[in-house]
């Protein structure tokens, strides 16, 4: 058997030097003569220990991390085609602990083997789903999805079934399945590492929503920021075509289904449902008001479905496996898994697949071993750049929507940046209402100009100037931008800077104290 | 794509892009997608272009090419470097990051430096908020950006 190596394909594991990792191990295999075949994998999300080589040996996958260029040498020396020890040894990757405390439903495959190889991702236990939705009626497809619980996994945590129940009972000649994948939050990764990592599983999910509804075209719109993302999408759906798995008889089936991919622009909004319709009709990513809803008038006035990426990569395993299997984890009204994302200043980041209820103080201390650099954690951003900033104090929370709601925060898209205590909180809260004036589609006035006029009273505030005033009118701003604006971007940079004047307020004191304090 | 190309040249490449791409549903940003990727920015000439071809104002046109931060009224140096900015990045200081990169190469953000060679440019995310401070050069992801990588940035863009 000519030995397997795994290497990182994954953009996350190219920035850590993956690709120079794959050649340093090319070139020794070329000089010692040893015959060995390298593939390149998606990542498993442990990004602490990427660049992770595996080796598949007689007694299963033995993996090393993080493997430098200069490791390579020594670690032919150590024997790692056969599992030899070195300094770099982890073992069987599904026995490293950050991976082994996981419950991987929707990443199931993500990191395991070449992400374009569709033999193995049927062998791995893809397409059953699908197989299973061609020979069901759409409304049954729609019931199952329903009674898993899913719920929209972008942010917003609505129904995945109910929205899909109002586009199968809407009348249409023509109707849409849109994945939003323009995943701009900060400390999100999931979208574009099961883009990356396993990308049929996404198309599988499309595949069963078209069905499900009556839709017979799918796009997926990617951020440009994503290029090895878009570039591993349109492989995947071209041989998904040949395949069969898309076109005029998905799997032999009467159904038709088929997809394209699309790339975004560099607009933030995008990712709000109904800006990301008109960027795809080719127009200015402006907001619409709702209603009407895009299940009813979506994509150019058509019934659409607009799911986010995990949402529809949820939805082969509850397919295949069924809603109850789904459901059964979980707490409350949140069922099933969640790709939580572990960023910023933090010891052991990545992605960590696990049912709902974990409390935040286990996922950031616990899985995320606390701070990079070592100090105190001061607080931790909880759903990108419009999500809250919880303290310490707030980290018995469970991970779940209501319980974040409950404490004045949100979920979203389940990614977490950890701060250690040198964060500036005010600072924060500035860049909230910076990036909301930077990324405004600029239809409402309360996220338009409040988002600029927020910058400018922090900055007020920073300066000393009469603070009591100036703090009294950020939250009068924040009051209007919360019930004033037409989507989140406006409506939910308040979280993010009163959750700092609220559990950080000796940040928000006049310098001269501010200064005396320290 | 620095040289200055004749109207009637940017017309016909313009003519062929959208040609190719017009076919398809909601074809405008595709088609800007193209002419960047031809022509390196996206020239006020070919507004009239796409907004006949498409049947659309050249103002509707304008409107779109504006409201995007990726589409350039001019090129960009030859490299260009993304830098970063976004909460996961500023967890590891990338605020400093950027004031040193900055510094090393004489220019802010949304400048290209003097002799063409890299145009520095803030980004919100790159999805690789568990290595941060992140950037991409010319498509290039980096990871957990440090003193010696960013001085191997910085000879790579001047070579």
């Amino acid at each position: 058997m000519i030995p397997r190596i795994y290497i990182p394909g994954d953009s996350g594991a190219l920035a850590l030097g993956a690709e120079k990792v794959a050649k340093a191990i090319a070139r020794e295999l070329a000089e010692r003569g040893v015959e060995a075949k390298i593939v390149r994998n998606g990542s498993r999300g442990a990004y602490f220990l990427e660049p992770m080589v595996e080796v598949a040996t007689a007694n299963g996958r033995v993996a090393y991390g993080p493997v430098k260029p200069t490791d390579v040498k020594s670690l032919f020396d150590s024997g790692f085609l056969t599992g030899g020890h070195h300094k770099r040894w982890l073992g069987a990757p599904d026995k490293i602990p950050f991976l082994a405390k996981q419950t991987r439903l929707t990443f199931a495959r993500c990191g395991i083997n070449d992400p374009l190889s569709l033999d193995a991702y049927k062998s791995h236990g893809g397409l059953k789903g699908l197989q299973n939705a061609v020979a069901m009626a759409p409304a049954d497809i729609v019931s199952q999805v329903t009674a898993s619980g899913l719920r929209g996994r972008g942010g917003a945590g609505f129904p995945t079934g109910i929205k899909w129940k109002t586009v199968l009972d809407t009348a249409g000649d023509r109707k849409y399945i849109v994945c939003n994948a323009d995943e701009g939050d900060s400390a999100t990764f999931a979208d574009r590492m099961i883009m990356e990592g396993d990308p049929f599983v996404l198309i599988e999910g499309m595949a069963i929503a078209g069905i499900a509804t009556g839709a017979t075209k799918g796009f997926v719109y990617i951020r440009s920021e994503y290029p090895h993302a878009v570039a591993t999408m349109n492989k995947a759906v071209a041989i998904a075509r040949k395949a069969g798995v898309l076109g005029v008889n998905v799997l032999g089936s009467p159904n038709a289904f088929d997809m394209e991919i699309r790339v975004g622009a560099g607009a933030y909004v995008c990712g709000e449902e109904t800006s990301l319709l008109n960027s795809l009709e080719g127009k200015r990513g402006v907001v619409r008001a709702k209603p009407p809803l895009p299940a009813i008038q979506g994509l150019f006035g058509k019934p659409t479905v607009i799911n986010n990426v995990i949402s529809l990569a949820s939805v082969p395993v509850i397919m295949d496996k069924g809603a109850a299997f789904y459901k059964d984890y979980g707490m409350g009204r949140s069922r099933g898994t969640i790709p939580i994302q572990i960023a910023g200043n933090v010891k052991h980041g990545g992605l960590f697949e696990a049912a709902f209820g974990m409390t935040l103080g286990e996922i950031v201390d616990d899985i995320g071993g606390g701070t990079a650099t070592g100090r105190p954690v001061k607080a931790v951003q909880v759903g990108g750049p419009l999500g809250a900033y919880f303290p310490r104090a707030l980290f018995d929370t469970p991970f779940d929507y209501e319980a974040f709601a409950a404490k004045d925060g949100l979920i979203g898209h389940a990614g977490i940046t950890v701060f250690d205590d040198t964060a500036d909180m005010l600072k924060q809260a500035r860049f909230a209402m910076e990036f909301c004036a930077i990324e405004s589609c600029g239809k409402c006035t309360p996220c338009r100009i409040g988002s600029t006029r927020g910058v400018e009273t922090i900055d007020r505030l920073a300066a000393g100037i009469e603070p009591e005033k100036n703090l009294a009118l950020v939250t009068d701003l924040c009051n209007t931008m919360k019930f004033g604006s037409l989507c989140a971007l406006g409506g939910f940079t308040p979280y993010p800077v009163m959750s700092s004047i609220t559990h950080f307020p000796e940040d928000f004191k006049p310098a001269p104290t501010r200064v005396a304090a320290e | 794509m620095t040289m200055q190309l004749a109207s009637t040249e940017i017309a016909s490449r313009t003519a062929a892009i959208i040609q190719e791409l017009k076919g398809f549903e909601g074809p405008l940003l595709p088609i800007l997608h193209g002419i960047q990727e031809e022509f390196g920015h996206v020239p006020q000439d070919v507004l009239p272009v796409i907004a006949e071809a498409l049947n659309i104002s050249r103002a509707e046109v304008h409107g779109v090419v504006s409201f995007y931060h990726d589409f350039r009224a001019r090129p960009a140096g030859r490299h260009v470097l993304k830098l970063c900015q976004a909460e996961a990045c500023q967890s590891m200081g990338s605020d400093a990051v950027a004031a040193k990169l900055k510094q090393l190469l004489g220019i802010g953000f949304h400048e290209t430096t003097r002799d063409g060679s890299v145009t520095l440019e803030p980004v919100y995310c790159l999805g690789l908020c568990a290595c941060a401070p992140s950037a991409m050069l010319d498509g290039e992801v980096i990871g957990r950006l440090d003193d010696e990588k960013l001085d191997e940035i910085v000879a790579e863009v001047r070579s």
